[in-house]
């Protein structure tokens, strides 16, 4: 059967409108509102529930959910069914993220669109299951060999699990580029309250698929129907018999690997389709900037105590400020560059030894102070912690 | 009357333009296998736009690089699960996957069992040659006790891997295995295999003159064809030489590789079970269940 | 015999068969040669673009329409076309065992 989204089962299926749920089966009714119809998982503390949860509900709203044999597999055939017309994601965590490496870069090469939910744990190896962390944040970026460009999303809600699930899916089919979501096993296992959009106020967005003639269709190269780096997507069962391969390709799909023009041509189109729309990309929010003298840049699970020691040090009278970044990879430098300027001391609370300030560091060069805040070890940090980081100068 | 399928039509039908002459050595076994193949999809009939091949990494993965059709051309040894998300999308393509001894039963042996332990609905071409041709010769899983490769280079210590007898230990639909040599069984079985619901397994042994013959003494590209002649042996003959026949006969023929269908049954696949699985889910929303 | 050559395909004609040879396609494994259970085939003395030297039909030969030839090349180089009468008789050789074991 092929799937089609039919609206009214999804909202028989999911239930009342306010609910109260995990983190976890809140990326599960964000994949369902998106569209999904293939799953590929495998089971993971902290993200089995993602798979529980779709194992229930895909069935009945038609769509394929397997159970594959390990996280190689499930990434696999989540990019398989990409390829074969289906809207497809696969939720994991951080032992499971590293084994997707080598075919999160086969997904990059061949401009496939798919969503791994990473619900991140303290690491390296084994670490701790069920406490969360958020130490895979340079991996989203770095992961895999060679040359390349990510999208990595950042929740801090239950309710952000759902939106930006649904988010992360609109960023891959516009951009045919694999999508991130970086949620941590604190947010993945908290219950919260949601609110489930209606259909009249969501906004998805589709793939955009090869309408035209085949003889003149070239499918590896900037789009022929519009004015965009993307080209338009030619799934199997069309008629467009495309090859698809790994290797370097030149524009019509085949072997060219010992051409360096071709290589070249190829990576920056890839890289640059998502550089150029950094303007786009850029999503984050901002409190009490207008006259702030020290900001936090946070991200993800960190930002709730941030929040709450910004609150105390303001009410305190202190000029404190936070920047959240939502989107966190393409990394949104502007946003650092303005505040840079104007503050004298920037603190970046994360969960793990620090990895999001090399990056900061980068784009302040030098401007203003910066702080690093880590905490590792599977505890949130207390707002008082980050307060103290404050008062010292 | 229908028209006479001859090679160069066929060539016209389901070659890529421009990709020929193919990057195979002389005295390759894997062309064949692609010959054999055509003339089953014309047998059968198939609309090309709704076939998809996959495939690894290796001399056998280049195949679907020279069909017009569509292709994916995967990491090593993933193939068959990149097939199940093609099958798990759009359950009306065929999806057959070429994938070689090294790819298929060394680095992908996990997918491979799961997949014909599950039954889903793909057809695998497995081409092995005893040896991984594309980088240069090293050892496979595959090959035979003794055999030399370029790593190992004081004879192989280790016992092959039979995977036609693993698929039949599974449960998959069909098996079978053939050589290159002799056209006319392997064509019929590989158009059997694509017709059967389920998971199929054809496994070709293939020469590799350049890798396997010319470090194991196997002579030129014809006596490295006639080894494959002299050293295979069909399934009844053996079962019936093994019960009827005397000692030196018996002796004789131990050693050889048995070529043949071993196992043609069937069992439902996976996305039918599936499908009922949905039906039955719907119609508990219609008759009012509880959700 | 005669021999034509068009393009990059050659012709072979003796009697009512015809063999085409696509020389640049050809990689001079020798497996036609070897197989064929008439021998009709031998190397010929011209050279292609790659420095090998294709089949061709043999001055006196019993080629039977067999098609083994074409059936095995591992590049679908070589080709047997069958003359208008013997196509009646063509349609009963295409993909039956010949002489093996019948499933």
């Amino acid at each position: 059967m092929k799937y089609k989204r039919d609206p009214k089962l999804i909202r028989e299926v999911l239930g009342k409108k306010v609910q109260f749920i995990l983190g976890d089966m809140a990326c599960v009714y964000g994949g369902i509102l998106a569209g999904c119809s293939f799953f590929g998982g495998y089971p993971i503390t902290p993200a089995s529930e993602v798979a529980e949860g779709m194992a229930r509900r895909l069935p009945r709203v038609k769509g394929t959910y397997i159970q594959m044999e390990d996280e190689i597999g499930s990434i696999a055939a989540v990019i398989g069914a990409s390829w074969g017309g289906a809207k497809s994601m696969t939720a994991t965590s951080g032992p499971g993220f590293s084994l997707m490496m080598e075919n999160y870069g086969f997904a990059v090469m061949t401009e496939t669109p798919c969503v791994i939910v990473n619900i991140q744990r303290t690491g390296p190896s084994t670490g701790q299951p069920t406490l969360g962390a958020q130490g895979d944040m340079m991996q989203a970026k770095w992961g895999t060999h060679g040359d390349f460009e990510a999208i990595a999303l950042a929740p801090s809600t239950v309710q952000e699990c759902m939106d930006f699930t649904i988010e992360a899916f609109n960023l891959a089919e516009k951009y045919r580029n694999p999508v991130c979501v970086m949620a941590d096993g604190e947010i993945g296992h908290l219950r919260e309250r949601v609110v489930i959009p209606d259909e009249k106020d969501l906004k998805l967005v589709d793939r955009v698929l090869a309408t035209i003639d085949k003889e003149k269709y070239i499918p590896f190269t900037n789009s022929q129907t519009r004015k965009s780096k993307v080209p338009d997507f030619p799934t199997f069962g069309t008629g467009y018999h495309t090859y698809v391969t790994g290797l370097t390709h030149n524009e019509k799909g085949f072997p060219a690997t010992d051409k360096q023009p071709d290589h070249e041509k190829l990576v920056k189109r890839i890289t640059s389709k998502i550089t150029d729309d950094l303007d786009e990309l850029t999503n984050v929010e901002k409190l009490y900037l207008e006259d702030a003298e020290t900001v936090f840049v946070t991200y993800g699970a960190s930002a709730r105590p941030a929040e709450s020691a910004m609150e105390m040090a303001r009410s305190k009278g202190k000029k404190v400020g936070m920047l959240r970044l939502k989107i966190v990879w393409p990394f949104p430098f502007k946003e650092i560059q303005k505040i840079a300027k104007k503050v004298n001391k920037i603190i970046v609370p994360e969960m793990n030894l620090g990895q999001i300030v090399h990056s900061v560091r980068e784009y302040v060069d030098g401007q203003c102070k910066i702080v690093s805040a880590p905490k590792i070890g599977g505890e949130m940090h207390l707002p008082m912690e980050l307060y103290k980081y404050l008062e010292e100068e | 009357m229908p028209e006479i399928r001859t090679a160069d039509k066929l060539n016209k039908k389901y070659l890529r333009e421009g990709m020929w002459p193919t990057i195979f050595c002389n005295g390759c076994g894997h062309g064949v296998v692609l010959d054999y193949t055509f003339w089953a999809l014309e047998e059968l009939g198939w609309d090309m736009d709704k076939v998809a091949f996959a495939s690894g990494i290796g001399c056998s993965s280049r195949l679907p690089g020279y069909i017009n059709a569509d292709g994916l051309h995967t990491t090593h040894g993933r193939a068959i699960a990149f097939a199940t998300g093609i099958k798990a999308a759009n359950p009306d393509l065929h999806v057959v996957v070429f994938t070689g001894d090294g790819d298929c039963s060394g680095i992908g042996g996990n997918h491979f069992i799961h997949a014909a332990r599950r039954n889903i609905d793909i057809t695998v071409i497995m081409i092995n040659n005893f040896i991984y041709g594309m980088t240069g010769g090293q050892l496979a899983p595959t090959a035979p006790l003794g055999s030399i490769a370029t790593t190992a280079p004081y004879g192989n210590i280790e016992h092959p891997f039979d995977i036609c007898e693993l698929a039949k230990a599974l449960g998959a639909n069909y098996v079978a295995r053939w050589t290159v040599t002799h056209p006319y069984q392997p064509m019929k079985s590989v158009k059997e295999a694509m017709q059967k619901k389920g998971f199929s397994l054809i496994e070709f042994l293939a020469p590799c003159p350049t890798a396997y013959g010319r470090r194991n003494k196997l002579g030129d590209i014809k006596k490295h064809w006639k080894w494959y002649d002299d050293n295979t042996i069909l399934i009844e003959e053996y079962e019936k030489i093994m019960k009827f026949g005397s000692e030196d006969e018996k002796e004789k023929i131990r050693n050889k590789m048995q070529i043949g269908v071993f196992q043609d049954i069937q069992k439902p696949g996976f996305f039918e079970q599936y499908e009922k699985l949905v039906d039955r889910l719907q119609e508990k929303r219609y008759i009012g269940g509880k959700k | 015999m005669k021999w034509r050559y068009q393009e990059h395909l050659i012709y072979y004609e003796h009697g009512e068969v015809m063999i085409e040879i696509k020389d640049d396609w050809c990689k001079g494994c020798g497996i036609c040669i070897e197989r064929c259970p008439v021998d009709a085939l031998e190397e010929s003395d011209k050279l292609n673009k790659k420095g090998i030297r294709p089949p061709r039909l043999k001055e006196e030969n019993e080629c039977n329409y067999c098609r083994l030839c074409e059936l095995i090349c591992p590049d679908l180089a070589i080709t047997v076309i069958p003359d208008k009468e013997v196509k009646k008789d063509m349609k009963k050789i295409l993909l039956s065992p010949a002489g093996g074991k019948n499933k």
